[in-house]
Parts: structure tokens; sequence; C-alpha cells
């Protein structure tokens, strides 16, 4: 595992380090698809700038990052190319840990379920083997390390790939089970982007799987480590964002961050489907749209927990994904972050109809994109309608590729991890033929 | 014999014919002359004429009737013999002659069409002539004179007298009209073109292509056929065709902004020979006014005076049927040099405008020109860009003589969205005669629909930079206040003796932004809630569904079979 694993390593940072001496550079940090209004290395360069000049990055509306990342970016603007090379290997390794944490405890369970012999025969197909196991976190690290998506976000300097590295830690800090490190970097990453807030439900159903404590919300030890854990985020993020507040001496980073996150005020074209839609808008009902999407990404939350209540790792990464797609300001650098877990559940493919056609999709979307922007920002024979058009059907391939995994475990009351109903599925055909 | 005679005479017509001496063919000849005169107001007029002037009677019928055309075009003969025309006037005019700005042109017209024809007192129907007159000559010039009725012909009594010989004082033979509406093209000068004798394969006709031609301030073209005396006495008459083209060039669309004419600017062609079959070829340059103020090269010694229009005119001549006037390179570019640039240099001078292509990003280029030969000094200067256009500071740039220019005092207030926009002042320090570059980039924000104006890919005005200094005075100034000082002066007040405050204002700029498509409010709205709906309604699926296992039922036999079972008492089947 060692030795591919740091194969792969050299060729990620050779991939990187070519690109970044090359004059794609200037070109794929300019790229819409790869930054945000709220992500781009050029605006963070322009905050430090505004600083520089005496006036603050806020007042103007071309900085939306939070303060501790301009304290950051001061002493580390130089070394920055260095900065953004590390990161994806933080999220790599911690997939790559995390994964292969899951792995050991998932190979302990299932070992013993064969043991007690305990799972009906057509359920054995879904179960993994040992050497199919061994794999995982190297396809995990493969996956994330040499996904263009994520290589261009890291040659573009994209604040986003410290926010994925900061929500990897997260997730580590989760599986590892410490709950005072995984609420502190939860909230860092909330005070990032917003959107993170929902990973909350995730992290501690996990918490109260892994200490036995059932969920009932009429048993008063699921609110007392409910409590506790609610506890230290809201706490950290209150210190978090109090630490904001002395470093440049006023609230403006409020509005400024997530005024903007929220409102939607930049029409910049990007993958995600807020855009046109508001640069569509009619005024009048501008405000009911902003609540109906911004709910939209946080409306699952409950829903998916409640079903996905035993396993909260899966429900990490299908939150993770839904913040991907619905989010305001979305970069392929989301979209390779949950991309990076999907072959923790590669023993699903054999069931997924239609990964073909999706991939197929993604990889059609992925490719028209920068022709379609060139058509109409520079060669002006296409219109905005193009680029569009290929907005929805990427987010519509980014639905069916995260729909099926679902529906796959759904569908199949055996799925991994899944001996309570495995069991419940074999009581039931034994009855039947009883 | 008869047959005899005939043969004699047949040999001594071909003989003839072929010699062109015995058998007396018409005389004819082709002479063409161009002039160029520069107007006061720095355009140039140039005007073409082209006159074939044959001995012959069109209106004779039977034996004597005209059949064999050599420089005279068949088309236009034709039709003088036809409709028995005795004068014929047609003219196409796009623009409108300026006398008060060029004076008085050669050859009058009015904007659009103008036809107007004298009828031989021989015709009885002259209204039906002139209807198909008009469709005829419709044809001929590729314009829509068709639409010439009776509902825009005029018969005028006083005006339009015969230019030529004509004792016609009826006005009954005379008919004008005029389409003011009629546009001028290239289609319109093809057929014109052809007309000529050397078409406009040699001679002045070459300098005749229509993109230079159509792209000036005024273009007449126009023909005119009258009979003439050939002599003073009037013994012999002839038939004369003018073909007339005026034009004149603008100097600042095709000047360039450098006070200099050319053939080649104003035609983008030379002269290379002169029509082989004229006479006399001949290029006039109009020199009275300014003998001194422009050169002409190449340089002629033939001088000709000539009254004109009331006013004795000086010109130079040019003949084109010499060949020492094309020179070593066979080509003849005259070329009019206005002399010296005496006006006064500004010592600060300022411009901008926007470098970059397509519609992300962009950069604002202002370069101030400090033409001071000795003298540095600070200037101000103040950049308001509205909010859509995104500024990012940290690419500004400042470059004096290609090396940094750090300025002394910057203030920047960037710009709030849809509230305020940037606000960008700087103390730059000029250094003496030399141009100083300020360069920021911009990227070009996507609006909301409804902020676009009705017609968005005009593009949206940036206004204009302000420089703001006090330039060193080569003059001392006076710092007393006076009360009979005149107004001009006492505008602005004197601070101090040695410099006067000048605030320069650069162009606005026009910068064009990335549009939605303005026909699909509704469709986007409905396409994008479909997407959102599709994910909405698997997750809704997937998560309110309940998965049951079901026994699939047994087949119909088996179920008889069951059936008939129990009937009997035996066991069933699985």
């Amino acid at each position: 595992m060692a030795a591919p694993l740091t194969l792969l390593l050299i060729v990620a940072v050779t991939i990187r380090a070519v690109l970044f001496r090359s004059s794609l550079a200037e070109l794929i940090s300019e790229r819409v698809e790869v930054v945000s209004p709220l992500n781009a290395w050029k605006r963070v360069v322009e905050g430090l700038a505004l600083l520089d000049l005496g006036v603050s990055p806020y007042s103007g509306d071309v900085f939306h990052e939070t303060p501790l990342m301009i304290y950051l970016f001061h002493f580390t603007v130089d070394y920055a190319e260095i900065v953004f090379m590390v990161s994806p290997y933080f999220v790599d390794c911690l997939s790559c840990l995390l994964a292969s944490l899951d792995r050991a405890k998932i190979f302990r369970k299932q070992k013993y379920a064969l043991e007690s012999d305990r799972y009906p025969a057509d359920c054995l197909e879904l179960l993994r083997s040992p050497k199919e196991m061994f794999y995982i976190p190297l396809k995990v690290a493969m996956f994330y390390l040499l996904n263009p998506f994520t290589i261009l976000s890291c040659v573009a300097k994209s604040t986003c790939g410290l926010n994925n590295a900061i929500i990897a830690l997260f997730i580590f800090c989760t599986l590892k089970g410490s709950a005072l490190l995984s609420g502190i970097l939860l909230a860092l990453a909330t005070y990032q982007s917003i959107y993170p807030l929902t990973l909350f439900a995730p992290a501690l159903l996990f918490f109260l799987q892994r200490l036995y404590i059932p969920v009932n919300l009429r048993r008063s030890s699921f609110w007392c480590f409910t409590l506790q854990y609610a506890f230290i985020y809201v706490g950290s993020l209150v210190v978090i964002t109090g630490l904001s507040f002395f470093l440049l001496g006023s609230w403006d980073f409020i509005p400024s961050v997530y005024g903007f996150i929220f409102s939607v005020p930049d029409l910049t074209p990007n993958i995600g489907l807020f855009w046109y839609f508001f640069a569509e808008m009619f005024e009048h009902f501008r405000l009911f749209f902003i609540c109906v999407f911004q709910i939209n990404v946080f409306f699952y939350t409950i829903p998916l927990s409640i079903k996905l209540k035993e396993h909260p790792v899966f429900l990490i990464f299908m939150q993770i994904a839904i913040i991907s797609i619905f989010k305001s300001y979305p970069t392929v650098g989301d979209v390779a972050l949950y991309m990076a877990f999907l072959p923790a559940w590669s023993h699903l493919y054999r069931f997924l109809r239609n990964i073909f056609l999706v991939s197929c999709v993604l990889l059609a979307c992925s490719a028209l994109f920068p022709v379609l922007w060139h058509l109409w920002i520079y060669a002006g024979s296409a219109n905005s309608n193009f680029y569009y058009a290929i907005t929805l059907l990427f987010n519509f391939g980014q639905t069916f590729l995260i729909i099926r995994p679902l529906t796959r475990r759904r569908k199949h009351p055996g799925g991994f991890d899944n001996e309570v109903s495995c069991f419940k599925s074999s009581v039931w055909k034994s009855s039947l033929k009883s | 014999n008869i047959n005899d005679d005939t043969l004699i005479l047949l040999f001594i017509l071909l003989d003839g014919t072929k010699n062109g001496e015995t058998f007396a063919p018409a005389k004819d000849q082709f002479q063409e002359e161009l002039v160029i005169r520069p107007l006061h107001s720095g355009d140039i007029y140039a005007s073409f004429q082209f006159r074939t002037l044959w001995d012959t009677d069109f209106l004779q019928e039977g034996q004597k009737k005209v059949s064999h055309y050599r420089l005279f075009p068949k088309s236009l003969g034709q039709v003088l013999s036809k409709f028995s025309v005795q004068e014929l006037h047609i003219s196409f005019t796009q623009g409108f002659w300026r006398t008060m700005q060029w004076g008085q042109p050669f050859i009058p017209s009015p904007p659009g069409a103008e036809l107007w024809v004298w009828f031989h007192d021989t015709v009885s129907d002259v209204d039906g002539n002139w209807k198909e007159l008009t469709n005829v000559l419709s044809g001929i010039f590729c314009a829509s004179l068709n639409f010439i009725d009776m509902t825009n012909t005029v018969q005028p009594s006083a005006s339009f007298k015969p230019l030529g010989l004509g004792n016609a004082t009826d006005h009954r033979f005379l008919r004008y009209a005029t389409l003011p509406r009629e546009i001028v093209c290239t289609e319109n000068l093809t057929p014109w073109k052809k007309l000529l004798p050397c078409g406009s394969k040699a001679g002045l006709a070459v300098l005749m292509k229509s993109e230079k031609l159509f792209h000036s301030s005024f273009h007449s073209q126009a023909v005119h056929i009258r009979p003439i005396c050939q002599d003073e006495q009037c013994t012999s008459k002839a038939w004369e065709l003018r073909q007339t083209l005026n034009v004149v060039f603008d100097h600042y669309t095709s000047g360039q902004g450098k006070k200099e004419w050319s053939l080649f600017k104003m035609f983008s062609r030379t002269l290379t020979e002169a029509c082989p079959l004229a006479s006399s070829s001949k290029v006039y340059v109009d020199i009275t006014d300014n003998p001194e103020l422009f050169e002409l090269s190449p340089a002629t010694p033939l001088l000709s005076q000539a009254v004109v229009l009331g006013d004795r005119r000086t010109y130079s001549v040019y003949d084109l049927t010499r060949a020492e006037t094309f020179g070593q390179l066979r080509s003849f570019n005259l070329l009019l040099r206005w002399k010296g640039d005496n006006m006064l240099r500004p010592l600060l001078h300022a411009e901008r405008y926007v470098a970059g292509f397509g519609l992300q990003t962009g950069e604002i280029h202002t370069v101030i020109y400090n033409n001071h030969p000795y003298r540095a000094f600070p200037v101000l200067l103040m950049d308001s860009v509205p909010w859509y256009l995104q500024l990012y500071i940290h690419t500004l740039t400042v470059t004096s003589k290609s090396r940094d220019n750090k300025p002394s005092y910057i203030h920047y207030q960037p710009a709030k969205d849809r509230h305020r926009p940037h606000l960008l002042e700087m103390l730059i320090q000029l250094p003496p005669h030399s141009m100083t570059e300020v360069t920021v980039q911009f990227e070009r924000a996507l609006l909301k629909w409804t902020e676009y104006t009705p017609d968005p890919n005009h593009g949206f005005y940036v206004g204009s930079s302000v420089v703001s200094a006090l330039v060193p005075s080569m003059v001392a100034m006076s710092t007393n206040f006076t009360q009979d000082q005149p107004l001009f002066s006492s505008f602005v007040p004197v601070k101090e003796e040695s410099s006067y405050f000048v605030r320069v204002y650069t162009e606005p700029l026009l910068v064009n932004l990335p549009t939605p498509d303005f026909s699909m409010p509704y469709n986007v709205i409905c396409l994008t809630c479909t997407v959102v709906a599709v994910g909405y309604g698997s997750f809704y699926n997937l998560l309110t569904r309940t998965f049951q296992v079901d026994e699939p039922s047994p087949p119909l036999a088996k179920r008889l079979a069951n059936f008939i079972r129990r009937i009997r008492g035996v066991p069933l089947l699985a």
C-alpha cells in the first residue's frame, strides 16, 4: 500500500508543479468553472492590496473571503503555491485514512456476521472481499489527486481547496471519535462557507452510534450528548467570529461574506444553477426564489438523517454532494470533493444501471464548458443560452450520479454495513418459506 | 452593268472601312480630365469629366441611321435615336453639397436622382416617349427610375433651358423629374463606368473604385448629352456626351488626422497610363489659394489659368499622355502635403482607451503626455468607473518612459454593487517631454436583465477621466485682480505667476458587457426549476417509498391445478 501511494503522490506533485510553471496557470485561474467570486485567488490578492492601501477589503464588492483567510495569506502570499499544493494532499491523506478506518470497521463487522451466519444467500454478493477493500483507500486517493477537477482547482489557487481540506479534517476527526476537534473543525468549515452547517446532523448521528446512544427523542442521554456537541460547535463558531471581528475591528465581513452567499448579488456565470436564473428573474419574485433555492440546500438534511440514521458516513457523503450541487457559487473543486468518496461505495457499481450514461454526460459537459464559453464571450457567435444549457445538463448528471447509489442502497435491503436490514430480509424470506 | 457597279461600290466600301478614310465615318474624339481642389475645411474635392464628341446626327432616319459606334456608347445612342431626344441630363447624387463650406461645385446636382430631357420637336407623344425613356434608362443605369411617372414629372416653363444647341423654346418638349429618395451605390456606378470608351481599365477611370468613392461626404455621377457647335460659326454640329463624377473626401473619415492627400489615399489606386483612345488626358490641381501652404509632388512646370465660377484660378497641370509624367515607376501618385504645423502644441494632453478582447476582461489605458521640453510637473488623475466594471487595483501600473513611476498619493474607493462607482485619484509626477501610461485591469459583470438599456449591444459608457494640473507657464501670469480683465482670462483664479491651472478631459469609453438572452425569462425559470424538481423528486421518492419483498403470484395453470387439488383434497403444489 505504501509504494503505490507514494508513486501516486509523486505523480500528482509532478503534474501540479508542471502546470504551475507553465503558461496555463494564468489561463486556468481565469476560468469561471474553476474559480468563483467567493474563492478566486485574484480577489484574495486584491483584498490584500486594498489592505495595503489602507482601505478595508470589505468596503467594495470584490473581496468575499473571511478575515482569517486574510490573516493566513498575509503571511503566506509568497508561498501561496505551496499552500495550495499541500491542501489537496491533506484532503487526500485524510480521505485515505478515513476510508481505511471505515474499511477496518466494516471488515470487522462482516467477519462477525459471516461467522454467525446471519447473512442470507442473496446478500453475499454485496459483501466485500478483503482484497477489494484493501485497495479502496488507494482508489479514493487516486480519485481525488488525479481528478482533473482537483488539479485545475489547485493550479488556479482557488481557496476551495483549503475549504475542502477543512471538511476532510472534520470528517477525519469525526471518524476518529474526537467530538471536541470535530466540533471545532465543523465550526471552522461553517465559518468559511455557511453550507457545512448541514454536516452537524450526520456528525451527531455518528457520535451517537459510536457511543451506543439510541436516537430517541425521549431519552435523556440523547439530549445530553446533543447539547454537549451543539455547545462545542456553537461556542467555537462564536469564538472564531469574535476573533474575526477583532482582526479588522468591524462587523463588515458578515454582510460581505455571508450576505453575499445568501443573497447572490453577483451573477458571474459558473457551473451552478443560480446565475442565469437570477439574471433572468422578475424583480418581484427575486426574494421568493432566493429563499426557495437556499432552503433547497438545507432542506434534505432532516429527511435524509431520518432515513440514513444508521449510515452516518454515507449521509455525510450525500450532504456534501447536495451542498456541491445546490450551493450558490459552485466550482469544480466542490464537485471533486464528493467524487473522491465514490470508490468507497464501489461495491454498489454492479447495480448502477446508468453509470455509463452519467459518466458520459459529465465528461461531455466538462469538455463543452470551455468551448461554449469561448463561443459566447470571445467569438460572439453563440449566446448565454448555450452555456446555460450545459450548466443544466451538468447538474442533471450530477443529480443522477448521487441519486443512483442511494437508489441502490434503498432497493437492495442487503446493502453494505446493513446487517440489521439484511437480517430482517432473511427473516422475511424464512417466514415466507414456512 | 448594275451588278458590276454594285460590286465595285462594295469593294470600295470594304476598302474604305478597312482604312477608315475613304468612307469618311463620323469623327469622334474622347477627352478625360480630373480636377482636384483642396477645400478650406481640409476636405478635398475631385471632379472627373469624360467627354466624347461625335460628329453625327442621331435623329436621322433610314439609311443614314447611325449603326456603327466607336467611342460613343451604343446603348445611349440607340436611346437617343429611338426617343428623339434632343438633350438628356441625368444625375445620381449621394450626400448634400455644402456650399458655404466647400464653395461652388463645377457640376451642381440635387441629392437623389434627377432627370431632365428635351425632346425633339418632331415627337408627337412626348408623355409616351418620356415614360418609355425613363424605363429604358432605369435598365441602363440599374436605378429605380421607373418610379418616375406623371405624379412627379413637371414641365418647367423658364428653368432648364437647353444647354446645347436647340431652338426649342416650347416647353411642351421638356420634362423634368427628381427622385430624392434614390440611393446611389456600386450597382449604379458599374453601368456608368461601362459607358466609358476605356471602361475602368485604363485612364482616369481606373481610380473609380467603389469602396473609396462611396466612403465620402458627397458623391455625384451624371451623364449629360447635348448637341453642340463644333466651331464659332456653327457650321457643323456634333453630339457631346459628358460623364461627370464629383466626389468630396472627408478629412476625418479618410484623412486620419494628417493633412495630407494623395491619389492613393483618396482612391486606393494610382494612375499608370492614359486611356489610349483619349486625345487628351489631364489632371488639374487647384493651387490658387495656398501656393506656399502645401507642396505638390511630383512637381510640374505646367500651369494654367482659368476663369471659372467668377474667379480666376491657377491650376497645376499634369499631362497623362506624356510618358514622363509617370516617372520611373510607371505610376503617377499625386501627393499634396501641408507644410509645417504651426499650431502651438499644448503642454498637457491625455487620451484613454480600452484594451483587451472578449467580454470577460479588459484593461483601461490612460495616456498622459507632457510636452514641456524641460520641466516636470505633477498631475492629479481622477477616474470614476461604473460598478459593473470591477477594477482590480493590484493590477494598477504607472509607467513613464518605460520605467515604473509610483504615484505619490493614491485615493481609492472601491465600488459597491448597484450603489456607488469606483473612484480612483492619483498624484503622478510627469517627467519632461514624456508619455505616461496608467493601466488597470477590470472584469465585466453580467447584470440582471432589467438593468440593461434597450440597446444593450451598443455598450455602456464610462465617463471621461479628469486630469488636473498646474502647468508651468512660458509667460508670467499676473496675479492682480483688475475689474476690466476680459472674462475669458478670469475664469480660473491665478494663484501664482509661473503656472496656470488646466483641466483636461479624456475620451469617454464605450465598453460592451456580456448579455443574457432577453427573450428567455420564463423559459429559464421553467428549465431551472425542472432540474431542481428532478433532484427534489428523486430524493422525495427514495426517502418516502418503502420496499417490500413481493411474492410473485403463481401462473394461471398452477392456480387452477391447486383449486382442483383442493377440491380433491390432495396436497397443493408449491
